[in-house]
C-alpha cells in the first residue's frame, strides 16, 4: 500500500491534533473523573456480564447443539440477586455523585465572586475591581471563584469542561457555581443550553494566570471604578438615598449593613438578605415590603440593566453607614439650589 | 438438524388465504373509513414510516453539517431548524405512536382474544388526528420551520424567535389526543375484551407491556397539551406564565414540559422492550425468564418514570434537596431495566436457540439497551450529571435508548410480524445482512459521541472547535453505514409484499393466539371466539395441538 507522503502528513497531524480526553484544570476536575471512572467500570462490567450471557447462552444453546429446549419458570433467587445488586450499585453512585455535586455547588467561604451576565449571544464578566470583559474571564489559579451568573433574555448555560463545571443561566435569577484553577492556561467557554441563532458562536475562553500575572492583568484592565463605586454613583443618580437617606424619618429603610442580616417584612415573614433578594427588592419592591415601611417604592422593571443592578447589589452589600449616603445627598441638594456646579457628575 | 425453526408452507401449492382483512373490501375508500384495527395498523405504518424518513433526511444533513467544524453547509439558522425539526418530527410522528399505534394496534386484540379495540371508531378518530396534527407540523416545515428545538424552552420560544412555533406547537397539541385516545382503546380493550381463559397472568409480555405505556399516555399526555397551550397564549397573548419579566416563572415552563417528556421517554420505550419478550422466547423456544417479574418491571417502570421529571433539571438551579430526591428516584427507575436485562438473558439458558432477523434485532437491542441504560446512569448521578448534560454525551445516551433500543425493537417487531401482516416473507439473508448494518452503523455513528461529550463538544452546536473533528467525522460515516441500514428493510420489505414467499398460519411456530389464525388474518380475526387454556409462551401445548391437527389431517 502506497499512501502519499502529503496525505500522511494530515492524517497525522488530524490525529495528534484530536482529543479523547479533556485536561484536568480545576480541583473539581480529579473529583468529577474519579467518579466517571468508577461509572465506566459498572458500564464495561455490565456490558460484559449481559455480553458473556447471551453470547454465552447462544452458543452453547444454540438448535443445533441444543435440539430440545427445557421449560424453566424462572428463579426468585436469581430475580432478588439481580435487583439487590443493581440497586446496590446504583445507591453507591446517588451517594457519590451527591457528595460531588454539593462540593460543585457549595462555593467555600473565601470565593472570589465574579459576576457573569449571558445575554444573545456573548458572555459578560463584571469583576469586583470593576473589569470587564467579553467572552474571556481571566482567573488567577488557587483561588475559589465563585460565579454568580444571570441572563438578560433567555435560558443560557455556562460550562468549561475543563474544569468539570457547568450551571444554567437564568433570565431573572441569579445562579452560582465556583471552581479553583489549578493549571495556567487558556480553556474553553461554552453555552451549552440552546439560545437561538448563534449559540454555537456564543464561546469564550478562560485564562487561567499565575497570582502574579493575575495582578497585572487586573492592573492593566481596570476601568478606574469598582462594582460598588459605580453602585454609588447610580444609587445617588437614581434617587435611591431620596428615601434610602438612613435618616429616622426616612421613608424607606436603611441600607446599611442590611446584606446578610435577617428581615421581618409586613407579612410576618424573615427573610436572609442576599443578592437575589436585594435584585429582587428593586425590581419587585411591592413584593418585598419591610415592616413598619409603606408600600410606596415604584418597580425598576425595565428601568435599569443587569450590570446596572449588579452595581447597586455590590453597593449596598458595601454599604456599612449611612455617612457617604449623606454626603451625597447634602451635595445634591446644594447643586439643586446651585444647579450649574461645575464638577458633579450628571447622570 | 435444522439451524432454523421457519417452518414454510409448500410454496408449489400454498396461496393466501381466499378471505382476510386486506381484501375483504376494495378502494382507498374502504381504507379511510375502517373501523378494522388492523386495517388503521397498516395506516398508521405507511405515516409513521413516511414521517421516520423524512426525520431521517434531517439528521443526514445534521451529520453532513457536521463533517467539518466550521458552519460550511447550511446558515447558523437553517441548522437549528434542521436539529429542531429531526426531534419534533422523530419523537412525536414516529417514536411515540411507533411500536403502540402500529405493531400494538395490530396485535393486542389478537393477542388477547378480541375481535377488534373496545372502541373501533375512536382509533380510527385517533389516526386522523394524528395525520390532521402532522399536517400543522408539515405546515410549519413548508413555511419555514421551527428553531426552538424539540424542547420549546420558554422564554426562548415564547419571545424570542419568530419562526412557526405556534402551529408546530398546536400540531403536537393535537397529535396528543391521538396518542391519549390509542392509550384509553388499548387500556379499556385489555381490561373488558379478554377471552375466555385469558387471565391477567396468562397475557403475552407484550400486552402487559403496552398496558403501561397506554396508562403513561392517558396521564402524561394532557400535562404536555395544556404546557403547549400556556406557549402559545403566551407567544400571542403574552399572559405572562413563564416569562420573567411579566410575572412568570420560566423553571415552571421545565417542570411541566419534563412531567410529560420524561415519561414520555417510557411511552417510547415500554412497547418496545413488550415485542423483546415475545422476540426472545420464540427463537429461544422456551418462556420469558421470570415472567411475573417482567410483567411488573414495566409497571413499576410506569409508575416510578412519573416523579423522576426534574433529573433533566439537576442544574437548573432547582434545590440542593429536590435534586437529591430526584437523584435517588432515577436510581430506583434504573432497577426495573435492569431486571428485565437479565430476564431476557436467561430466556436464552437451556434454551433451543436459532437467528432469524428479529432475534438479531432483539441481540441488537439487549446490547445497545445496556448501554444506553447505563449510560443513563451516569447522568441521573448527580455531580456526574453537571459536566454531561447538555453535551454530546446525552445526545449519545438516548439514541443509545430510542435508535439503539426502541428503533431496534420496532424494526425487529415489523419483521417478526410481517409475515402475519402480509401474509409473506421476507428475503432472510438481506434482512439479517441490513440488521447487522444497522448495528454497525449505529455503534459507529454514536460510540463517538460519549466520548465528544466527555470532552464537553456541547449539543446543537452548528459549528464545533477543531479538536472534536476526528470523532465528527466517525460518527457522520457511521451514520451514513445507519441509513444504508434502514433503507435495505424499505425496499425489500416493499418487494416481498408482491414476491415473498406465502408465510402460512405460523412461520416461527410461535405460540401466540395470533400464530394459531390465518395469514393474513380475517377481518373478524377468529372465526370462533378463543378459550384459553394455555399460559403464554406455552411451547409444550403448541406442540401437543400441533401434533392433533396432523392426525385430524391425515
Amino acid at each position: 500500500m502506497h499512501i502519499s507522503p502529503v496525505l500522511w502528513q494530515f492524517l497525522i497531524k488530524w490525529l495528534t491534533n484530536s482529543a479523547l480526553f479533556p485536561a484536568e484544570a480545576s480541583t473539581i476536575a480529579p473529583w468529577a473523573d474519579a467518579l466517571y471512572f468508577f461509572l465506566l467500570l459498572i458500564t464495561i462490567v455490565g456490558l460484559v456480564l449481559v455480553g458473556t450471557l447471551v453470547f454465552g447462552f447462544a452458543i452453547r444453546y444454540r438448535k443445533e447443539r441444543n435440539p430440545v429446549a427445557t421449560q424453566i419458570e424462572g428463579s426468585t433467587l436469581l430475580e432478588a440477586t439481580w435487583t439487590i445488586i443493581p440497586l446496590a450499585l446504583f445507591l453507591i453512585v446517588f451517594v457519590w455523585g451527591a457528595l460531588l455535586y454539593f462540593r460543585i455547588y457549595n462555593p467555600p467561604a473565601n470565593a472570589m465572586n465574579i459576576y457573569v451576565v449571558g445575554k444573545q449571544w456573548m458572555w459578560k464578566a463584571e469583576h469586583p475591581g470593576g473589569q470587564h470583559e467579553i467572552n474571556t474571564l481571566h482567573v488567577p489559579i488557587g483561588q475559589p471563584i465563585q460565579l454568580t451568573m444571570i441572563s438578560q433574555d433567555v435560558f443560557h448555560s455556562f460550562s468549561i469542561p475543563d474544569f468539570r463545571i457547568k450551571r444554567e443561566v437564568i433570565p431573572g435569577r441569579y445562579s452560582t457555581v465556583w471552581f479553583e484553577a489549578t493549571t495556567p492556561g487558556t480553556y474553553h467557554i461554552f453555552c451549552t443550553q440552546y439560545c437561538g441563532t448563534k449559540h454555537s458562536g456564543m464561546i469564550g475562553e478562560v485564562t487561567v494566570l499565575t497570582p502574579e500575572d493575575y495582578k497585572k492583568w487586573t492592573e492593566s484592565s481596570t476601568s478606574g471604578m469598582s462594582l460598588a463605586q459605580n453602585g454609588e454613583r447610580l444609587f445617588a443618580s437614581m434617587g435611591c438615598n431620596a428615601c434610602h437617606s438612613g435618616n429616622a424619618a426616612a421613608r424607606g429603610p436603611s441600607l446599611a449593613g442590611v446584606y446578610g442580616s435577617k428581615l421581618t417584612l409586613t407579612n410576618g415573614s424573615q427573610v436572609l438578605v442576599n443578592e437575589a433578594y436585594l435584585r429582587d427588592a428593586i425590581l419587585n419592591p411591592s413584593q418585598h415590603i419591610t415592616a413598619g415601611y409603606a408600600p410606596i417604592m415604584p418597580t425598576y422593571q425595565g428601568q435599569i440593566s443587569e450590570e446596572g443592578l449588579i452595581d447597586l447589589v455590590e453597593y449596598i452589600k458595601t454599604l456599612q453607614t449611612n455617612f457617604r449616603v449623606h454626603q451625597t445627598l447634602t451635595t445634591s441638594e446644594s447643586n439643586q439650589a446651585a444647579p450649574m456646579t461645575p464638577g458633579v457628575v450628571k447622570p | 438438524m435444522s439451524t432454523t425453526i421457519v417452518n414454510l408452507p409448500d410454496q408449489k401449492t400454498a396461496t393466501l388465504p381466499k378471505k382476510n382483512y386486506i381484501n375483504a373490501e376494495d378502494g382507498i375508500i374502504s381504507w379511510l373509513t375502517t373501523g378494522d384495527h388492523k386495517r388503521i395498523a397498516m395506516l398508521y405504518l405507511i405515516s409513521i414510516t413516511f414521517f421516520f424518513f423524512v426525520g431521517g433526511i434531517f439528521a443526514g444533513l445534521i451529520r453532513l453539517e457536521l463533517l467539518t467544524p466550521q458552519p460550511d453547509l447550511v446558515a447558523s439558522d437553517t441548522y437549528n431548524k434542521l436539529f429542531s425539526m429531526h426531534g419534533i418530527v422523530m419523537v412525536f410522528l414516529f417514536l411515540v405512536p411507533s411500536v403502540p399505534a402500529t405493531i400494538g394496534n395490530f396485535l393486542i386484540p389478537i393477542m388477547i382474544g378480541a375481535k377488534d379495540l373496545a372502541f373501533p371508531k375512536i382509533n380510527l378518530l385517533s389516526w386522523y388526528l394524528y395525520m390532521f396534527g402532522a399536517a400543522f407540523i408539515v405546515a410549519a416545515m413548508i413555511m419555514g420551520g421551527v428553531d426552538t428545538g424539540w424542547t420549546f424552552t420558554t422564554p426562548l420560544s415564547t419571545h424570542y424567535v419568530n419562526t412557526h412555533v405556534v402551529t408546530a406547537g398546536l400540531g403536537i397539541f393535537i397529535i396528543g389526543f391521538s396518542s391519549i385516545f390509542t392509550g384509553l382503546n388499548f387500556i379499556v380493550t385489555i381490561h373488558r375484551m379478554r377471552a375466555p381463559g385469558m387471565t391477567w397472568f396468562r397475557m403475552p409480555l407484550f400486552v402487559w407491556s403496552n398496558y403501561a405505556a397506554s396508562i403513561l399516555m392517558v396521564l402524561g399526555t394532557p400535562v404536555l397539551a395544556i404546557t403547549l397551550v400556556l406557549v402559545v397564549l403566551e407567544r400571542t397573548i403574552h399572559i405572562g406564565v413563564f416569562d420573567p419579566t411579566l410575572g412568570g416563572d420560566p423553571l415552571l415552563f421545565q417542570h411541566l414540559f419534563w412531567f410529560y417528556s420524561h415519561p414520555a421517554v417510557y411511552i417510547m420505550i415500554l412497547p418496545g422492550m413488550g415485542v423483546i419478550s415475545e422476540v426472545m422466547s420464540t427463537f429461544s423456544r422456551k418462556r420469558v425468564f421470570g415472567y411475573t417479574a417482567v410483567a411488573f418491571s414495566s409497571v413499576a417502570i410506569a409508575l416510578f418514570g412519573f416523579f423522576v421529571w426534574a433529573h433533566h433539571m439537576f442544574i437548573m438551579g432547582v434545590s440542593n434537596y429536590s435534586a437529591l430526591v430526584f437523584s435517588l428516584l432515577t436510581m430506583l427507575v434504573a432497577v426495573p431495566s435492569a431486571i428485565k436485562v437479565f430476564n431476557w438473558a436467561f430466556t436464552m439458558q437451556k434454551g433451543s436457540i436459532t437467528f432469524e432477523t428479529p432475534m438479531l434485532y432483539a441481540l441488537a437491542f439487549i446490547g445497545l439497551f445496556t448501554i444506553g441504560g447505563l449510560t443513563g446512569v451516569f447522568l441521573g448521578s448527580l455531580g456526574m450529571d453537571i459536566h454531561l448534560t447538555e453535551t454530546y454525551f446525552i445526545v449519545a445516551h438516548f439514541h443509545y435508548v430510542m435508535v439503539g433500543g426502541m428503533l431496534m425493537a420496532f424494526l425487529g417487531g415489523v419483521h417478526f410480524w410481517w409475515p402475519k401482516m402480509v401474509g409473506r416473507m421476507y428475503p432472510e439473508s438481506l434482512s439479517k445482512l441490513s440488521a447487522v448494518i444497522s448495528f454497525v452503523g449505529f455503534n459507529l455513528t454514536f460510540m463517538p459521541q460519549f466520548i465528544l461529550g466527555y470532552l464537553g463538544m456541547p449539543r446543537r452546536y452548528h459549528s464545533y472547535p477543531a479538536e472534536y473533528q476526528v470523532m465528527n467525522v466517525l460518527s457522520t460515516a457511521g451514520a451514513t453505514v445507519l441509513g444504508i441500514g434502514f433503507l435495505l428493510p424499505l425496499i425489500y420489505l416493499a418487494w416481498s409484499l408482491k414476491y415473498g414467499a406465502i408465510a402460512g398460519n405460523n412461520p416461527w411456530q410461535a405460540t401466540g393466539l395470533e400464530w394459531q389464525i390465518q395469514s393474513p388474518p380475517l377481518t373478524e380475526n377468529f372465526v370462533e371466539t378463543p378459550i384459553v387454556t394455555q399460559e403464554a409462551y406455552d411451547y409444550e401445548w403448541l406442540a401437543h395441538k400441533t401434533e392433533q391437527e396432523v392426525t385430524t389431517v391425515g
